[in-house]
């Protein structure tokens, strides 16, 4: 049979996050097919048609799937779940605010962010925000899985599958959007951003923040913090990098004047690269970083953003 | 209207996990325990419900193992009324733990259930969503702000990229991110009254539920370990080595 990937995006453009489970969803060994849900989505589905491994890619436009409001999903993935063995969708806040949903209503587990497609039943997924990595294998029956996207490389956009318009299910008519306030910053996601640069309790106060962000804008970082600098009042709680915070994978991670509590590795230590800045030599940060700099962070970041000036950023 | 509001018992957040060195799952023996963070503040959240007259009364409700009455008594200190321990040993997955509460929430009948997003050990972010469809109620995950009308609840919601408000008709399903509120300590002697408070002992079977595990955990491991690097000695080595040496700056 067939496996389902759930498209993440925003009616205008496919997000990459996408691509990533399509990516996941090919390794069960059986064929793909991508169901857009949206409105006005048409430029979507051509973007999934065009992701390699995908052999047919579903489009349901009608106005209730605007926002993939979790009710209307569920009711749209459970109209179509008799064709399908595995249902996948990026484990972001809409995979995550659907997807269950339809598990219990399949009366089948889910499994939640998988790093690695062991076998096709068979998957890694991270527990105690990544302290330990537990090998689950699925029962027979339909799999229904959410994909952790920092562990897998995102499909090519070499394929050319065909887009089939399919219709809305029954809108179940117990919740809708009202709104939504997303932030404006020029920065990327803290989630998806390939750099990230945090602050910690070091940065002494909110306004110091402002050091972090002249170096994030040259390099086109997401801004995070540890829970100290959160607690502290420096900044608001969604910069939170840490194990009850954010996870975050990126291609960088700049700790700074973060000292390396196990809450905060726990968010950040999967990154692929990790340099701290730290005026204190025994700080926990410094087991973990690839480059580490011991240095009073109120000199190092300034001269951090003059070299990046220097070099043309 | 009442407010259920279910909290697990977890390895403190503050306790490095140690993976056993048989694979078969992490060390919980004398490791400190606590009510899961996120569930604290959905007990918050609903105690301040109480105090504004919103809500008659806060029911906490915990499925795990005996001690987990440990964590109902938290809740009960921090001003729930009264409590319910569906006594399970071993793991419950959320599908099981989403059919007891269910069968709690037929008995109760409680206008809104508020859960954590996701429990710190199994991290599996389920529960309430699972819930929410068991029932065929609608719902608001990820809560950072709750408005209730008649007969519906607002809900602001921590999405990717920013806040989204949803209007849910009630009975409902919140589940709670971080920034909704600060839980308070409860004072001592709310924690003696906690001690005088009812605690109604059930079992998975007084609601039906087979609680045997669907998926076969193989094994739990270490996540691969990362080595300490090198350090520099200048903001322009470490520029240098991020640029020319790990190829990470754009």
């Amino acid at each position: 049979m067939t496996s389902l990937v759930i498209a993440e995006h925003d009616n205008k453009t496919l997000k990459e996050q996408t691509a990533k489970a399509v990516t996941a969803a090919a390794q069960l060994g059986a064929p793909v097919h991508v169901l857009v849900a949206g409105q006005d989505a048409g430029a979507v589905a051509d973007a999934a048609a065009k992701l390699a491994g995908v052999e047919k890619v579903l489009l349901a436009d009608d106005a209730q799937y605007a926002k993939l409001v979790a009710e209307s999903v569920e009711a749209l993935i459970l109209s179509l779940a008799d064709k399908y063995d595995a249902i996948l969708a990026p484990a972001t806040t809409n995979g995550k605010n659907y997807l269950p949903r339809v598990a219990a209503k399949l009366d089948v587990p889910q499994i939640s962010e998988i790093l690695k497609v062991v076998s096709p039943d068979t998957f890694e997924r991270p527990i105690y925000a990544g302290n330990a990595i537990q090998t689950v294998q699925a029962p027979e029956g339909k799999k229904v899985i959410t994909v952790r996207t920092t562990a897998f490389k995102a499909a090519e956009a070499t394929g050319s599958a065909s887009v089939e318009k399919i219709s809305a299910a029954a809108d179940p008519g117990i919740s809708k959007f009202v709104g939504e306030e997303l932030s404006k910053s020029e920065r990327p996601e803290l989630t998806s951003a390939k750099i990230v640069i945090s602050g910690g309790r070091g940065m002494q106060s909110g306004d110091n923040f402002h050091l972090l962000d002249k170096i994030a804008d040259k390099l086109h970082a997401a801004v995070g913090a540890s829970r100290a600098a959160v607690d502290a009042g420096f900044v608001p709680n969604d910069y939170q990098v840490g194990q009850t915070g954010k996870v975050v994978a990126p291609e960088l991670y700049i700790a700074v004047g973060i000292s390396g509590a196990i809450q905060h590795l726990a968010g950040m230590k999967d990154s692929k690269v990790i340099a701290a800045i730290n005026k204190d030599e025994e700080a926990p940060i410094f087991q973990v970083a690839d480059y580490g700099l011991v240095a009073d962070l109120f000199k190092a970041l300034p001269e951090m953003e003059e070299e990046l000036t220097k070099l043309g950023y | 209207m009442k407010v259920l509001v279910p909290v697990k018992r977890v390895i403190d957040y503050n306790v490095k996990v140690r993976v056993k060195a048989d694979q078969t799952g992490v060390d919980l023996a004398n490791v400190k325990m606590s009510m899961n963070p996120f569930d604290e503040i959905c007990v918050e959240e609903a105690v301040r419900l109480k105090e504004k007259g919103k809500a008659t009364e806060v029911v906490a409700v915990s499925i795990g193992p005996a001690q987990a009455s440990e964590t109902i008594r938290t809740a009960l200190a921090m001003g729930a009324d009264r409590g319910i321990l569906v006594k399970v040993d071993g793991d419950v997955e959320p599908l099981a733990v989403a059919k007891i509460l269910k069968g709690i929430v037929e008995a109760e009948q409680p206008g809104l259930v508020i859960l954590g997003k996701q429990a710190i050990d199994d991290d599996s972010n389920q529960t309430g969503q699972m819930l929410a469809a068991l029932l065929g109620w609608p719902q608001g995950t990820f809560a950072h702000k709750l408005e209730l009308g008649e007969g519906t609840a607002r809900i602001e919601r921590e999405i990717d990229g920013g806040l989204q408000t949803v209007e849910v008709k009630t009975p409902a399903i919140m589940t709670v991110d971080l920034r909704l509120n600060e839980p308070r300590y409860a004072s001592l002697p709310n924690i003696m009254k906690a001690k005088k408070k009812p605690i109604d002992d059930k079992t998975p079977a007084d609601y039906g539920v087979d609680t045997a595990p669907r998926l076969k955990v193989l094994k739990v491991t270490e996540p691969p370990k990362r080595q300490a690097g090198v350090k520099v000695k200048t903001v322009a080595e470490l520029v240098d080595k991020l640029k020319n040496e790990a190829g990470v700056l754009p």
